[in-house]
């Protein structure tokens, strides 16, 4: 089980919260102009790194805030990040 | 104020455990603001304004609680405090209510199904949070150091709270 820093309530247990993927995933600036295969790539397609990877968790049954955070994918160790 | 109509979602429950019990109808008023005339209570922590009891929910979010049929008071001082502040005061008496586990058996019981660390160096009287209990969201407070916490839990998780309490605390009676 992991201890998750939530920004506002500090440290909690996993079961708290819930995952939304990668972080910093910028929208097309101009959405219109992209093909079917850049907008998959947009949808779809994440990098899936071994060690620290940024993103997106919710503390679903505390505050309902969204966070960033960066959790190294192979020990499980979280960074302090905004 | 309680009228015949208002029926508590735990009507009819018998709590097997004596330290087990419900305290139906609280006023509960959910506060939205961005800065408050009044000192509101930082993360993790129960504060006062104007008698009645403020819970720290989020970093923009208190619950103010008060007696039963209290609500209509608490909205209007909140709203007196505001003046032209933008911010949010609703009335959810209605969302949850309050179960009380209190006694030396408490921490124990509510330990078996809460991820938060109870230990009293940790939470203690004073506190609050918003957690799981049993996998039922609900906001935790420890009311005092016998210790008594109040549960406050929705209505429609509250009849399966209470079997799970009376389940937890069978080993204790």
């Amino acid at each position: 089980m992991l201890l998750i820093r939530c920004p506002w309530c500090g440290p909690r247990n996993e079961v708290e919260f819930s995952y939304g993927g990668a972080a910093d995933v910028v929208y097309p600036p101009d959405p219109d102009a992209l093909s079917d295969a850049e907008w998959g790539e947009y949808v779809f397609v994440r990098d899936n790194p071994r060690g620290p990877f940024a993103e997106r968790w919710v503390h679903t049954a505390g505050c309902r805030r969204w966070f960033r955070a960066v959790r190294n994918t192979v020990t499980h160790e979280f960074r302090e990040e905004s | 104020m309680t009228d015949d109509l208002m029926r508590s979602p735990l009507a009819g429950v018998t709590f097997t455990a004596p330290f087990v019990r419900e305290l139906p109808f609280l006023a509960m008023v959910n506060l939205r603001v961005g800065t408050f005339p009044h000192p509101l209570p930082g993360p993790n922590r129960v504060g006062t304004l104007d008698g009645r009891d403020v819970l720290w929910l989020g970093p923009d979010e208190w619950l103010v609680v008060g007696p039963p049929g209290d609500a209509p008071a608490i909205e209007t001082l909140l709203h007196q405090a505001l003046g032209d502040t933008h911010g949010s005061v609703v009335d959810v008496s209605a969302n949850r209510t309050t179960l009380a586990v209190s006694g030396p058996h408490a921490r124990d019981t509510l330990a078996k199904g809460c991820p938060l660390d109870l230990h009293p160096s940790v939470f203690g009287p004073g506190h609050c949070a918003q957690t799981l209990l049993a996998r039922a969201q609900v906001v935790l407070r420890q009311v005092d150091a016998d210790p008594t916490y109040h549960v406050l839990v929705r209505g429609s998780f509250a009849p399966y709270l209470a079997e799970w309490l009376a389940d937890a605390t069978r080993e204790f009676w």
